[in-house]
């Protein structure tokens, strides 16, 4: 529904936005970046750090671009001379009492007071014999130091407990320059979604304990990726260095987390730096497990599913996407085919403030993936049909010592593609290594049928490849074949042959926000922006 | 604002902690209800009462009072280090405070200062007597300019303060 | 009249007239001296009728922003869909000020029978009387007035047998100048800390509570009842100076001078009479140096322009400050300069609510700077200096706190420049301690 739009025109460039928008995103539209701290597009403004005053023709004084709304034929200078002398002025009382930590600060490489004092700021102080204000590190929950002396009392963090996450267990204490935020320890910052304020912090003021002093911003890569944690699908950044993944934090998608994750998500990455991985295939032989190529361990994978009769099993992760889940579906085609995920289940923690955003129950991201593609979630049933079916598939499940001993019992040939190695398996005729999430390309289906792509984040370790990649040169025959799909992108296009609801959707069309599926046909609404 | 998350009910129950908020108290509270649309706006109405049944508002008070409100132990904190006139620690019998701001200033308010710290013996500003009577601060303007200079002795507003009356004065009080 | 001396000849006594009068606390008392008519006469009147003769009458706002407060009242809604609010600005922080706080502790009559008025006329039902936490005398007495005018249907639901329902709510502050801006105010009101808010949206579409408000000063809605009694013709009449400045102004007097206090006066008075004729002149022996005319958040004006200028608000800005409040700080020749903008900068640096940057970290510095003048180690680079940081501080930010910072320290360099150049040469002994 088109709103009335309003022309202005941004440091030379004429926009027309929707009335009501406010001077700072009419900006971006110009490809104007207008320097702030307190606002956020998540958040209420409040117009308080005064760094995004712009000039306004007519307008007797600087406005702040974060609050002004947009009227006709407004003329904007981002630019000019009186608004960068007063964001030099902001920078100045900025930097009167934050501490010159930057070789010791964690925000540094990513600190917004750095890059707009690069930017903008003067060259040296004018403060020199006076001493800074100064006030002790303090611990404000299970992850998170605050360090006041470094805080530019931007607010973002009480807002964000207060109006997002609707807690408001953070204040702005005392008044004045001797003003910082507080808490009361009897509430402290453990919500399930606290973890955002550290990133909304715009300097290193809020931190992350686990983050802390592990590694420098600049050297760290970062890929856009999705969070495996549960089914609400938030997009993420993987930040890796030298391949090790060290933090993950929340990427923008507006239709989905907006600028957030949860904690649990957040946390919850070391599994994909786990060194006991499997490192080459292994194929049974001689009452043990023998590594062998990735040729041979095809051939023999082609031979035991040819080979088996009866009913098959598969038993899959529901951090498998849907490239894998789907070719592996394909790779075991035959009358009775049990194919189930795993969904480990834990409490639900809803973001108050935001529609439809929660940690959700359902911990895996790929549940409703999984079901479009004839997988159920039956766990205990497929168990049992492990001890009467031909061909058990294990892809990546996480396996209990009861499932091991059953899969040690199984009368079929069991194959499993996996990526930990454990004991429990040594029965299995087959034990390939497999691609977590962090090393291949995919796609995902979160909860409200959006298909999202992350991407591969750090190498593959030893020769792992990916669940998709193993089934579709099994499927496409012997020896090179055109058929096989070389990337996650191809093997896309097979599973969408073979299930409609995933047909006619390149990879460009999902870009970085994803799309949503709707009845058999990609929809064109939920648009990748 | 939503309800106080996650604070049980007993958070102020600290050991030796005698509510505010009962009897008589309790009435006036919620007789205040009435006169807001909001909880919220009888926060700082119900730290005035905490302040005049305790003489200074402690970290138990906090709690009660957030409970009583349904605001958060942190939001209430952010309120009442706001407003100056809140004591966040015990103080003297006696809460001396001496505008020194400028209209006062010329007309001898550091002098006034300087003959109470001595007089009562609190020797610097913001400690409190020996005897703990008295606790002696600097204000900032008390809206009695023409009648300098003006001191508060607890809720006794005393206008044209002069060295000399100071002993006067402060033998008024136990 | 000059409470605590007797009126001036050159005064226009109008609401002062019963100050020193403990009988017109009473409601029986107010009521023999005239009171409570304006408001009975005003309940006949219509909404429309009240605002315009306030607009009329060229009332402007008595807490310092002079802005016309009928024409305040007229951007209420003009029908009543959600509750509107009045809320009467009882603050008074403005160092220099003392003018409400008489008004309260001598009339509080005068001043309740205003918010009534000001109340209905802005079709509002609850009014709230934002009182600063050390007026203890004034809440008292006010306490005791609303008790004795709810008594006698002066308040309550149907006021004097109208059928209209007026309550007024006592509200004390907690020790913070900055709840006196207006937007601060209701944000206090609302049980948070006292933060001015950014407008728009402006309170007469989204105030306390988010419903429609006025903001108006003690003295101004003291005026009120005046006006419907007398007329707003009356009160228009009452100009010596500018046109649009009408009616009679409260001048707190204070400082040096031979009769500090407070004296009525008609807008356009010369300041030459009250600073001489009724104060009385410097000391024995002294003579004038500086006066603030506005509370200290106006321009210091030299003895010169301060003898030149007419009272009103034109007449103070075209001697370069402003009326402001009308606390008139008077210095004489024995003040160090220095150290009373020091005193002042401290004062705002202390009030600052920190919520924009420049003010609070800028009130801070400038503060510091000063320090180091009196301690002796000024630099000539600290003109500059403190220069630049009360441009920077001038009109970027949510209230005019730091303006008000900036002000005293700008006009005071301009002005006085030889006391700061005396410290910084070393050749003036230092009056503070070295940091």
């Amino acid at each position: 529904m088109a709103d009335e739009l309003v022309n202005v025109t941004i440091d030379g460039v004429p926009v027309a936005v929707p009335k009501g928008t406010a001077i700072i995103e009419a900006a971006k539209q110009a490809g104007v970046l207008v320097p702030h701290y307190c606002y956020h597009p998540s958040l209420p403004a409040p117009a308080v750090c005064r760094m995004c005053l712009v000039e306004v023709e007519k307008s007797p004084k600087l406005m702040p671009a974060c609050v002004t709304t947009v009227t006709e034929g407004q003329v904007v200078h981002v630019n000019s001379d009186p608004a960068k002398k007063a964001r030099e002025g902001v920078l100045e009382f900025l930097l009167i009492n934050h501490p010159l930590d930057c070789p010791i600060c964690d925000q540094s490489g990513e600190c917004e007071l750095q890059d707009y004092v690069f930017q903008e700021g003067r060259a040296g102080t004018r403060y020199s014999e006076f001493a800074k204000r100064y006030n002790p590190v303090e611990d404000f929950g299970p992850d998170i130091l605050y360090v006041p002396n470094r805080c530019i009392l931007c607010t973002r963090c009480v807002r964000f407990m207060e109006d997002v996450a609707d807690t408001p267990v953070l204040n702005v204490s005392e008044r004045g320059d001797r003003a910082f935020i507080g808490i009361d320890q009897s509430q402290r910052l453990d919500h399930p979604w606290s973890g955002n304020v550290v990133d909304l912090c715009p300097v290193g003021s809020l931190l992350s304990k686990d983050f802390l002093h592990k590694a420098r911003a600049w050297d760290l890569d970062k890929t856009a990726s999705v969070c495996p944690g549960c089914t609400q699908g938030c997009n993420i950044t993987i930040d890796t260095r030298d391949d090790v993944v060290v933090r993950l934090r929340p990427r923008p998608n507006l239709e989905v987390n907006r600028h957030f994750m949860c904690d649990y998500g957040r946390m919850n990455y070391r599994w994909l730096n786990r060194g006991d991985r499997v490192e080459a295939p292994l194929i049974r032989e001689g009452g043990r497990h023998v590594a062998t190529d990735w040729d041979s361990a095809l051939a023999r994978l082609d031979q035991a599913v040819r080979g088996a009769t009866g009913s098959a099993v598969i038993l899959a992760s529901g951090r498998a996407s849907v490239e894998s889940l789907g070719l592996v579906r394909r790779l075991v085609e035959r009358p009775r085919v049990t194919a189930a995920i795993q969904v480990p289940l834990g409490d639900e923690a809803p973001l108050a403030g935001v529609p439809n955003l929660a940690l959700r129950r359902e911990r895996v991201p790929n549940l409703a993936g999984a079901e479009l593609l004839g997988y159920g979630t039956a766990w205990e049933a497929a168990m049992r049909e492990v001890l009467s079916a031909g061909l058990v598939v294990v892809l990546d499940a996480d396996l209990s010592p009861a499932d091991e001993a059953a899969l040690a019992a199984a009368p079929g040939v069991v194959v499993v593609l996996g990526t930990v190695a454990t004991d429990g398996l040594r029965n299995a005729q087959l034990v390939l290594p497999v691609t977590t999430m962090a090393e291949e390309n995919g796609t995902y289906v979160n909860r409200d049928r959006r298909i999202q792509r992350y991407h591969q984040a750090r190498s593959q370790p030893g020769m792992a490849r990916p669940a998709w990649w193993i089934a579709g040169e099994v499927l496409a025959g012997p020896g090179p074949s055109p058929d096989a799909p070389a990337t996650a992108e191809e093997a896309f296009a097979l599973v969408g042959a073979a299930w409609p609801v995933f047909a006619g959707l390149s990879y460009a069309d999902l870009g970085f926000t994803g799309r949503v599926l709707a009845d058999g046909r990609p929809a064109v609404v939920g648009a990748a922006r | 604002m939503s309800a106080a998350h996650g604070a049980g009910a007993d958070t102020h129950r600290e050991a030796g902690y005698e509510p505010v908020f009962v009897d008589g108290t309790r009435r006036e509270l919620e007789r205040l209800f009435t006169q807001y649309p909001t909880k919220q706006a009888c926060l700082l109405p119900a730290l005035w009462m905490v302040q005049e049944a305790r003489g200074w508002i402690a970290e138990p008070a906090i709690h009660e009072v957030a409970e009583v409100l349904g605001l958060t132990p942190a939001y209430v904190k952010g309120v009442v280090t706001f407003y100056t006139m809140y004591h966040t620690h015990p103080v003297g019998r006696h809460f001396i405070q001496v505008c020194t701001t400028s209209p006062c200033n010329i007309c001898g308010a550091e002098a006034v200062v300087e003959a109470l710290l001595r007089e009562t013996g609190c020797g610097e500003l913001g400690a409190t007597s020996p005897d703990g009577r008295f606790t002696v601060i600097e204000v900032e303007c008390l809206g009695a300019c023409g009648f300098a200079t003006p001191i508060l002795v607890g809720d006794d507003f005393i206008e044209s303060v002069t060295p000399e009356k100071v002993p006067a004065i402060l033998q008024r009080y136990a | 009249m000059g409470y605590p001396h007797p009126s001036h000849p050159k005064e226009t006594v109008v609401l002062s007239r019963y100050f020193g009068d403990p009988e017109a606390r009473t409601y029986a008392g107010w009521v023999k001296r005239g009171g409570y008519g304006a408001l009975r006469k005003a309940l006949g009147m219509s909404r429309e009728a009240l605002v315009e003769e306030v607009k009329a009458s060229g009332l402007r706002g008595r807490g310092g922003a002079g802005f016309p407060t009928g024409l305040k009242w007229s951007f209420m809604p003009k029908e009543v869909v959600k509750p509107h609010y009045l809320v009467c600005n009882a603050d008074e922080s403005e160092p220099g000020t003392f003018k409400d706080r008489e008004i309260m502790r001598w009339t509080p009559h005068q001043l309740i029978e205003g918010c009534a008025i000001a109340a209905y006329a802005i079709g509002a039902t609850h009014c709230y009387i934002y009182i600063r936490g050390e007026f203890t005398e004034p809440w008292q007495v006010m306490r005791a007035a609303v008790d004795e005018a709810l008594a006698n249907g002066a308040l309550g639901d149907d006021v004097f047998g109208s059928g209209k329902a007026i309550q007024v709510v006592l509200h004390r502050g907690a020790g913070a100048y900055i709840c006196g801006e207006e937007t601060a105010m209701m944000n206090s009101i609302e049980g948070k800390r006292g933060n001015p808010r950014i407008k728009p949206p402006f309170p007469a579409v989204a105030g306390v509570f988010g419903m429609p408000t006025t903001i108006n000063n003690v003295e101004t809605l003291a005026a009120v009842p005046h006006i419907i009694t007398r007329g707003a013709e009356w009160y228009k009449s009452l100009c010596l100076g500018n046109p649009k400045s009408t009616g009679t102004k409260l001048v707190s007097v204070c400082g040096h001078v031979q009769r500090p206090g407070n004296y009525e006066v008609t807008m356009g008075t010369p300041m030459r009479d009250i600073l001489y004729d009724m104060c009385g002149g410097p000391p024995p022996g002294r003579t004038f140096k500086a006066v603030i005319p506005g509370g200290s958040s106006v321009p210091i004006m030299t003895r010169e322009e301060a003898e030149e200028a007419l009272f009103d608000y034109e007449g103070v800005v075209a001697k370069g400050s402003m009326l402001g409040s009308a606390g008139m700080i008077v210095m004489d020749d024995s003040t160090d300069m220095v150290y009373q903008i020091w005193r002042l900068a401290r004062f705002y640096a202390h009030e600052s609510c920190a919520q924009c940057t420049q003010c609070r970290e800028g009130t801070a510095w400038t503060t510091k700077i000063l320090e180091r003048i009196l301690a002796g180690n000024g630099k000539q680079a600290d003109f500059q200096l403190l220069l630049d940081l009360a441009e920077n501080m001038t009109g970027k930010t949510i209230c005019v706190l730091s303006d008000s910072c900036a002000a005293p320290v700008v006009s005071g360099i301009q002005k006085f420049r030889s006391e700061f150049e005396a410290y910084i040469a070393g050749a003036r002994e230092p009056a503070l301690a070295a940091v």
